[in-house]
């Protein structure tokens, strides 16, 4: 693992977190991800692609992109992090390169609204049909407001959560500080 | 049996498929049946009671308790009920755990393509009131809100001892003659299409799925 980030470096500017003897990450650009993923394919043997997924770094008005890979015959995997814009969320395609990748494209699309232009699909719906909000894994998005904006909720419904149920035995059970870094 | 005949109904708009098909579709809404004469609708219940035939939904993990329901452990066709692998054939329509939007829309599909008299069974606390999921984009909560649930059996997930438990009170509603669930359907009908056109926004299917 340690020689297969070497030799990388010396091809392509990034960082790395190594975070087990056989599980690394990767810090890219977004515009060296298309040659770092076809290096890591034909020259690297990582000839798997396990999942595509994106966190919203809403703090940093980023998303970012986890490109996971898997050498099937040493059993060591890395993970390819990208960086893109938030605002502006379009990102290169790998369909190309696996074919299934065309899927986790459709529903980061769905689900984030990041935009793959050229992936077979992408538009189509994958799970939700006829939304009209903001893509729900938004961290923006306040899902439980528009649950109960929406899906008619049973009244009546209590919590065991220790932020309310702790405070009727003892009053001086501390706030948790639940909801922080929360975007409204 | 009270002619319903007269009562005016209006068509229905059938909005959802395209202008050119729309003569291909019922465009009439479903109707009530009122019940027959006094004795023949006691023995029509107890008929009715005794044969259950089911209709199983389960993409919910509530499903998950109907296989061993089903199968050899607890052998659910000693109580007269049967699987059913169409709606056309099935009077017991069983939801099996949460709800979305996308499975709702098959659910009603499902539904109304089921001959009268037929019930609804809610498995789980996700078809009750949303359960764990309650607070999701996705999950409906209530499933009265889109179809006349006849029983539900709460848990998460309820045992197959519990969905045992909740089929005799079926059976009792129905020979109590109170299992009206279709022609409730039928006489609140423009309620529960508001509700699920509400929540249902690309709605690409007839009004009435018969």
């Amino acid at each position: 693992m340690n020689s297969l980030i070497k030799r990388l470096k010396m091809q392509f500017d990034v960082e790395e977190q190594t975070q087990r003897s056989n599980l690394s990450f990767i810090n890219a650009t977004a515009l060296q991800l298309p040659a770092l993923l076809t290096h890591l394919r034909d020259y690297e043997k990582y000839t798997q692609l396990i999942f595509l997924t994106a966190v919203d770094r809403i703090e940093d008005n980023q998303f970012q992109l986890t490109y996971m890979l898997a050498d099937e015959s040493s059993q060591n995997n890395i993970g390819v992090r990208v960086r893109i814009d938030r605002e502006n969320a379009v990102m290169t395609s790998i369909a190309h390169l696996w074919h299934h990748a065309r899927t986790y494209q459709q529903e980061l699309r769905e689900m984030f609204g990041i935009d793959f232009p050229g992936s077979p699909g992408v538009n189509d719906n994958f799970i939700l049909e006829g939304w009209e909000e903001i893509p729900p894994m938004r961290r923006d998005f306040d899902t439980r407001e528009y649950s109960e904006k929406t899906y008619f909720p049973r009244p009546g419904r209590s919590t065991t959560h220790p932020r309310t149920a702790m405070k009727a035995v003892d009053p001086d059970y501390p706030e948790l500080p639940l909801m922080k870094g929360r975007v409204k | 049996m009270k002619s319903t005949e007269n009562k005016i109904i209006h068509p229905l708009e059938n909005a959802g498929v395209p202008e050119d098909q729309r003569h291909l579709y019922c465009d009439a809404s479903p109707r009530p049946y009122p019940a027959l004469n006094k004795y023949v609708e006691r023995f029509l219940n107890w008929a009715r009671a005794n044969s259950l035939w089911i209709l199983g939904y389960g993409t919910g993990c509530g499903a998950i308790e109907l296989r061993p329901l089903l199968t050899s452990r607890f052998d659910i066709s000693q109580y007269g009920m049967n699987p059913r692998p169409t709606p056309r054939q099935s009077s017991v329509f069983i939801i099996g755990g949460y709800l979305s939007v996308k499975t709702l829309k098959r659910v009603i599909r499902s539904y109304e393509q089921m001959q009268n008299p037929k019930f609804v069974v809610g498995l789980g606390s996700c078809t009750v009131n949303g359960g764990m999921y309650w607070d999701s984009y996705n999950t409906v909560n209530r499933l009265d809100y889109y179809l006349p649930v006849d029983v539900y059996v709460a848990g998460c997930m309820p045992r197959p001892e519990a969905i045992i438990a909740g089929f005799e009170k079926l059976k009792s509603t129905i020979m109590a003659g109170q299992a009206e669930g279709a022609n409730e359907y039928a006489e609140r009908f423009d309620w529960y299409k508001s509700n699920q056109k509400k929540i249902i926004k690309d709605w690409d299917m007839p009004d009435y799925n018969w």
